[in-house]
Order: C-alpha cells, then sequence, then structure tokens
C-alpha cells in the first residue's frame, strides 16, 4: 500500500496528493508517469509526476475529476493509501539548454508541466510558462509555476483572469513580446489544447512537445492500448512517450481512442450515484 | 484377468453453457475416477514419460501414491520437481510430452497424467498444502526478475536450496501470464494464487509494482543491493500486429490487451470490477494459436454473437494444442482457414466495420516443414466484423534488456543463454523462458527456471 501523506484540494474537482511511493521517488525525473490503482477492484490509471522527493520518497500527482475513476481517486483523504502505485514509467523529458522555451498548460498540464519547467529553468533555459484554462477557477499551481519559471502568463477562455482567450493565444502574444523569438516549446494539457498550440507552431517551425495521456492498461509495454500514430508511425506512449513531437502525431486519432470507452464510463459513474444497488 | 479399464474422460461444462460463463471448463476427475486412472499406469521399471516431461516429475511414482490412496503424499511426490503442478495439470501439451512417451499409447490410450497431477494438486489445495522443507540459509541473495512461471519456477528452487530469494514483478500481482493471459475458464486464478501463497511459505518474497528497467535495474540490483546473482524471466511481453492499414482502428487490440483486460483486470466482471472491456457482435481473431484459441472463446463469454478465428494455413498447421482447438469448436468459435486479412475497414467515426482479406492455398513445405500459404489473386473478399483481435504472437520486452549493459541479445531483442545453464554473456546472469525462447510454453519456461536454479546454486556456492 501507498500511504497518502498529503492531500489538497486546488480547485473543485482537483486534488493533489502527496504519496509515499520511496523505489518510484527516487528515480523519477519530470516527463514521466505513474500508473495507480485506487483499490482492490480499480483500473490502472496513469498519471504524469507533479513531483518527487527523493529525501521523503514521495511523489506528488494532480487528479481531476473526469470519470468514475479519477472520482474514486479524488475521495481518498490524508492518511488513506493507494492500493497499487508503480513508476516511474515513460521516458523523461529531454532536458537541455534550448534558449527561450514557452511551457504552455492548459488546465491540469499544469502539473505535469511544473517539473518540466523547473528543470529547464536549472538548465539554464528562460522559462515563458502559460497557463491557460476556461475561466480563473480552474487555473491551479500559479505560485509553484512562478517559481520555477522567469515569467508567468496566465489566460482564460472568459477573460475572468489574465489574457482573454486561448492559450494559443497566449503564446502568440509571448511570442510578439519576445520579438518573434522562442527556441522550444512544450504543450501540456487537453488534447484540444495541444493540437491547438501544434497548429499554431507549425508554420513557424517551432519545435513542439507534447504529452499524451492515452488509455494504458500495463504501462510497460505489453499491451499496446496506448498505441498513437506518430509520423504515421504506429508508437507506444508508455514506452516510446509520453512526449512526442507535436507536429507529427496525429490528434484526430488520439482523440477518437481517448474516448473508446465513453459508454462504458457513463454506466459506471451511473453506478458511482447511485450506489450501484440498482443493477445499472 | 483383469477387465481393461479406459482412459478416463475429463468431465466438462456441457459447451453451449459454458460458452457463456467464465467458469472452469474441465471440472476434475473425482476420487473414484482417479484412482480408475491410476490403475491403468504400468509403473515402468524405466519410465519414458519422465523423459517427456521438462521439469521431470517422478511421474509413476505420483502415480502409485494415487493407487495408494495416499494423495497428500502424491502432492508432495509431484513437488519434489514442479512447484506449480495445479497449473501444469492444466496448462502442459502433456500429448506432446509425458503422455506422448506413455508406453500404453502405443498400442492405445496413454494413462491421463496431466489430468492425474491436476487432481492430486487439486486434493492438495482444498486439504491444506505440503510446504516442502527449504534448506539450510547459504547467505546468498538472488533476484529474479518477472513472476511468471520461469521466475516463480526458479524462485522456489532457490528458496528450498535455502537462498535468499527475492521476485520484482512490474505488474500488481504476481503470476505473469497465468494471470494476465490464460483465462479463468482455463485456469482460474485462484488456484494461481493459492499456489504462489505457497510459494511465499518458502520463503520467497515478492515485490509487485517494480518495474526493473525503470524504477532499478540489473546492474543496480547487483552493485548496490546486494544480490549475488540475477534470473531474467520477463516473458514474450510486447504484442506484434500486422503492419496492416486500419490497425489502429477503434475496436483492434492486441490479444495481450484483450485478455489482460478480461483477465487480470476481471472486465468481464464489469462494472462490479472498474475496467471495461468492449466486445462487439462479430469478432475476428487472427493467428490459430493458444493465445488465439483463449481469445475466441473470451469473446464468446463476453457476449459476442460470433467469434472467428482468421488463420491463413489449414487446420493441421494450427499450433494451438488440439485439446483448445476442440474446446474452440464445441463452444461454436467458426474457422475461416486459409485466408488474411489485407486491410482493417473503419466507419467514419473510426471504429471497425470490416476486414478485406485474401484466401489463400497450400504450396510447397517451408522453412518451418508446413506447407506455406500461396495467396489466390483475385480473391479479395471483406468479412463483417466489428472487433478484430490480433494474436499472432509476442516477442520479447526490451525493458530490462535496453538497460543492461553487456547483455548479449540475438537479432531478434531475446536473451542469449547457454542451453544447458541458462547463463547469459554477463556474469551472475542467468534467462529464461520465453525472454530466451520467443513465447513457447508455460512448463518450457518453468523447465528453463528449474534448470537455471540448479545452475545458480552452482554459481552461488563457488561464488
Amino acid at each position: 500500500m501507498y500511504p497518502i501523506v498529503k492531500r489538497r484540494d486546488l480547485t473543485k474537482g482537483i486534488v493533489l496528493f502527496e504519496v509515499e511511493a520511496p523505489a518510484v521517488a527516487a528515480k523519477a525525473l519530470a516527463g514521466q508517469f505513474v500508473i495507480v490503482r485506487a483499490n482492490e477492484k480499480a483500473e490502472r490509471i496513469p498519471l504524469t509526476v507533479m513531483d518527487f522527493n527523493r529525501e521523503k520518497g514521495t511523489i506528488t500527482i494532480v487528479v481531476q475529476e473526469v470519470g468514475y475513476s479519477s472520482t474514486i481517486i479524488n475521495r481518498l483523504q490524508e492518511g488513506d493509501a493507494f492500493q497499487d502505485f508503480v513508476g516511474p514509467l515513460g521516458v523523461p523529458t529531454e532536458i537541455e539548454n534550448y534558449g527561450r522555451v514557452a511551457c504552455v498548460a492548459g488546465g491540469l498540464g499544469a502539473a505535469p508541466m511544473y517539473p518540466i519547467a523547473r528543470a529547464l529553468k536549472e538548465a539554464g533555459n528562460e522559462v515563458i510558462s502559460i497557463i491557460g484554462a476556461r475561466n480563473k477557477d480552474l487555473i491551479i499551481l500559479t505560485e509553484e509555476m512562478e517559481a520555477v519559471s522567469s515569467k508567468l502568463v496566465i489566460s482564460t477562455d472568459d477573460g475572468s483572469a489574465g489574457i482573454k482567450g486561448y492559450a494559443a493565444t497566449a503564446l502568440a502574444q509571448v511570442l510578439e513580446e519576445n520579438g518573434g523569438k522562442i527556441d522550444h516549446v512544450w504543450a501540456i494539457g487537453p488534447m484540444v489544447m495541444m493540437r491547438s498550440i501544434v497548429e499554431f507552431t507549425r508554420p513557424l517551425g517551432i519545435k513542439t512537445i507534447v504529452s499524451m495521456n492515452p488509455i494504458m492498461v500495463d504501462g510497460t509495454g505489453m499491451c499496446g492500448a496506448c498505441r498513437i500514430s506518430v509520423g504515421g508511425e504506429t508508437k507506444f506512449a508508455c514506452v516510446d512517450g509520453p512526449e512526442f513531437d507535436g507536429h507529427l502525431v496525429d490528434f484526430d486519432l488520439a482523440m477518437r481512442r481517448l474516448a473508446y470507452f465513453k459508454d462504458a464510463e457513463k454506466r459506471a459513474m451511473a453506478r458511482l450515484d447511485c450506489g450501484g444497488d440498482c443493477g445499472c | 484377468m483383469l477387465e481393461k479399464v479406459e482412459r478416463q474422460a475429463m468431465p466438462c461444462q456441457d459447451p453451449a453453457e459454458r460458452a457463456r460463463n467464465f467458469s472452469e471448463v474441465a471440472l476434475g476427475y473425482d476420487e473414484e475416477t482417479a484412482l480408475l486412472e491410476a490403475s491403468r499406469c504400468l509403473q515402468c521399471k524405466k519410465p519414458l514419460c519422465r523423459q517427456g516431461c521438462p521439469v521431470e516429475v517422478l511421474i509413476p511414482d505420483f502415480i502409485n501414491l494415487v493407487k495408494e490412496r495416499d494423495f497428500m503424499g502424491a502432492a508432495q511426490k509431484l513437488k519434489e520437481k514442479n512447484n506449480l503442478p495445479a497449473v501444469c495439470g492444466r496448462v502442459c501439451p502433456q500429448e506432446n510430452q509425458c503422455e506422448s512417451k506413455c508406453i500404453l499409447g502405443k498400442k492405445g490410450e496413454s494413462v491421463a497424467i496431466g489430468r492425474l497431477e491436476r487432481f492430486v494438486a487439486d486434493y492438495e489445495l482444498a486439504h491444506g498444502s505440503v510446504t516442502p522443507e527449504t534448506g539450510v540459509p547459504t547467505g546468498k541473495k538472488a533476484a529474479i526478475i518477472g513472476g511468471g512461471p520461469a521466475g516463480l519456477t526458479c524462485a522456489a528452487d532457490l528458496a528450498k536450496l535455502g537462498h535468499s530469494v527475492t521476485v520484482f514483478e512490474a505488474l500488481h500481482v504476481a503470476g505473469g501470464v497465468l494471470m494476465y493471459g490464460i483465462p479463468e475458464f482455463r485456469l482460474p486464478k485462484n488456484v494461481v494464487q493459492t499456489e504462489i501463497q505457497n510459494l511465499k511459505k518458502l520463503g520467497v518474497e515478492i515485490k509487485t509494482n517494480m518495474v526493473v528497467g525503470k524504477a532499478t535495474s540489473v546492474e543496480e540490483l547487483m552493485e548496490k543491493d546486494g544480490f549475488d546473482a540475477v534470473f531474467i524471466g520477463t516473458g514474450a511481453g510486447l504484442p506484434y500486429f500486422m503492419n496492416i492499414p486500419g490497425e489502429n482502428l477503434l475496436g483492434v487490440y492486441s490479444a495481450n490487451e484483450f485478455l489482460t483486460r478480461s483477465n487480470l483486470m476481471k472486465a468481464y466482471q464489469f462494472p462490479e470490477a472498474d475496467t471495461p472491456t468492449k466486445v462487439g457482435k462479430r469478432v475476428a481473431v487472427l493467428g490459430a494459436g493458444n493465445v488465439a484459441m483463449d481469445a475466441s472463446r473470451t469473446a464468446l463469454r463476453l457476449g459476442a454473437e460470433e467469434s472467428i478465428i482468421v488463420y491463413r494455413r489449414s487446420r493441421d498447421e494450427m499450433p494451438a494444442r488440439h485439446e483448445e482447438l476442440e474446446h474452440a469448436e464445441e463452444e461454436g468459435v467458426n474457422f475461416q482457414l486459409l485466408t488474411n486479412p489485407i486491410e482493417i475497414i473503419g466507419d467514419e467515426n473510426g471504429v471497425v466495420k470490416g476486414m478485406k482479406c485474401l484466401r489463400y492455398e497450400l504450396g510447397e513445405p517451408d522453412a518451418s516443414g508446413r506447407r506455406s500459404p500461396v495467396a489466390i489473386p483475385g480473391s479479395e473478399f471483406v468479412l463483417d466484423v466489428d472487433t478484430v483481435v490480433v494474436a499472432i504472437g509476442q516477442g520479447p520486452n526490451p525493458l530490462v534488456t535496453k538497460t543492461t549493459p553487456g547483455l548479449e541479445l540475438n537479432r531478434k531483442g531475446n536473451i542469449v543463454a547457454d542451453p544447458e545453464t541458462f547463463a547469459t554473456s554477463k556474469p551472475g546472469v542467468f534467462a529464461g523462458g520465453d525472454i530466451v525462447t520467443g513465447a513457447a510454453t508455460v512448463i518450457l519456461a518453468m523447465g528453463a527456471g528449474k534448470t537455471a536454479a540448479k545452475a545458480i546454486d552452482e554459481y552461488l556456492k563457488n561464488k
């Protein structure tokens, strides 16, 4: 069992957990993920690592309620424990000194972006971070991101905080302010958001890395559930990724595959609402 | 003159009924049937059956104890050589091994050794297990990477010899293919877990959720954690796809994913278990090995109206065990033989709606000795299916091998190991099972684990 040593509600439906998992904490690097199970019957859910503390032996993850399993996880309290917690999985972010980089996070994407921005800054980059969300209530981890960025820009679709518009709008503005010179972009968030960033940087020829979060089962390359198409080649996101060159990713396919179990998800959610005794 | 006793049939669930449930198909002998079957054994002075067994089970000896109604004694006799008898009694291809050598088989039918093994092992599981004695502690530490048949067997034998053994398992439970691959209806998971509990009684420590190659490495285990020897038994954990258009459509699974969802994650109990799976009305399973049979039979049980094996050769060339093939046929699995897909077709939402195939005929024998399939020009047709499961084999998973410098691999990525000692090119590191041979059988992996354990013991004694 993997005890939860800290729980922090970041905003409605988004919870940060610090979890005791010494073997994972000893090795985790920015960009990697873990697979967790909340209990004995639970699904194996991949979650990108937000932070790791090698001394305390803890890993921090942030979970947003989007379906049955994330709802079950977010009901866990300090003192509860995850049944299973395996990692670090996937290939770490390629950190070097690129010059000026933009780290564009959509909503929950701020969590996995945090260690990447930190590592890029430590490597000597000028890190301009952008956190975009639908509205100000969904903006999370601003203090943390500010601490690891040279500059932090906020954008909201409804203009309730920061720049009004999508994250791509904010990136365009940042680019203009910097004389059109950004050497490398990371984009992590919902698929549509990552795709819009990728479409923005494609004609500009700015290398853009995205972090894919497809459906997974084992996370070690054994099942192929997570396959995505990159540059026309099939890749397993769990072992070849999760980070890929965004200009090569087939987002249409990735979005379709991510939605494959939507109807089952509805059945599970219905069960959650009624307590599961009705047989629905 | 005694009346000749016929080989006792295995009682099975009715095919029509069992094709819709996940309970075990073969029900097992009762005591009376086991005694009758055991009475057929001639107790040969030079038992050829033992030569057919990769782990050299003391076959006549255990059968003799069955005859004497000493079932616990028989279990103990089995366990002298076989650490997982309840598993082997169910999934070993005995017809190609022990039973193929039985002298009775020359003129009639061989003794049903596998069924007797299962009877004895199940008797033991039901009546409290016998824990074999462990040797005097040697103070030597061995790490086993992969908690499947090869690793568990190696672990048990090393523990019996007094070594301290730790198994590192990537998934959340040990068992490997016995848990994620072979379905409940062929190998109940509680049988596997009870056998694993018995290994723990030998002092074997099992660390689940430990991905070697990520959380640790072979070198780290040896240099930092003080393991004196390492056995790699990571299996064939990399699914092969056909590399035809449409393989990423929704409704296309690797057999590994399809079976792991159902077996390991118990998706057939959804929503009582949280992991879903989806099976359409008409399921095509590509391939004709045991994994393909498991997938096609699982599809029926998950509610498919039709489950079709698509195979480019004919029935005679199918690599599946005869018994598995027969069970699949009895349950209503259909076969499109001499047929091979060239493209999977999707609808406007990217969901499978058909599979374009070619008809084949058999030509000259190929390198495998089997007649090679030759495509018939102009024979293209579309098979009406909405789910495709690719079960054409698995390769070696590179997570461990890629992170272990100095480990010699062959062209396919399998570890090169000495055929007698299973020693690799890296001192102190041994390997066996599918990671060495490519995808094979549970018992061959167990045989490798067993032989490697002897070699590791020698190595540790001289270290």
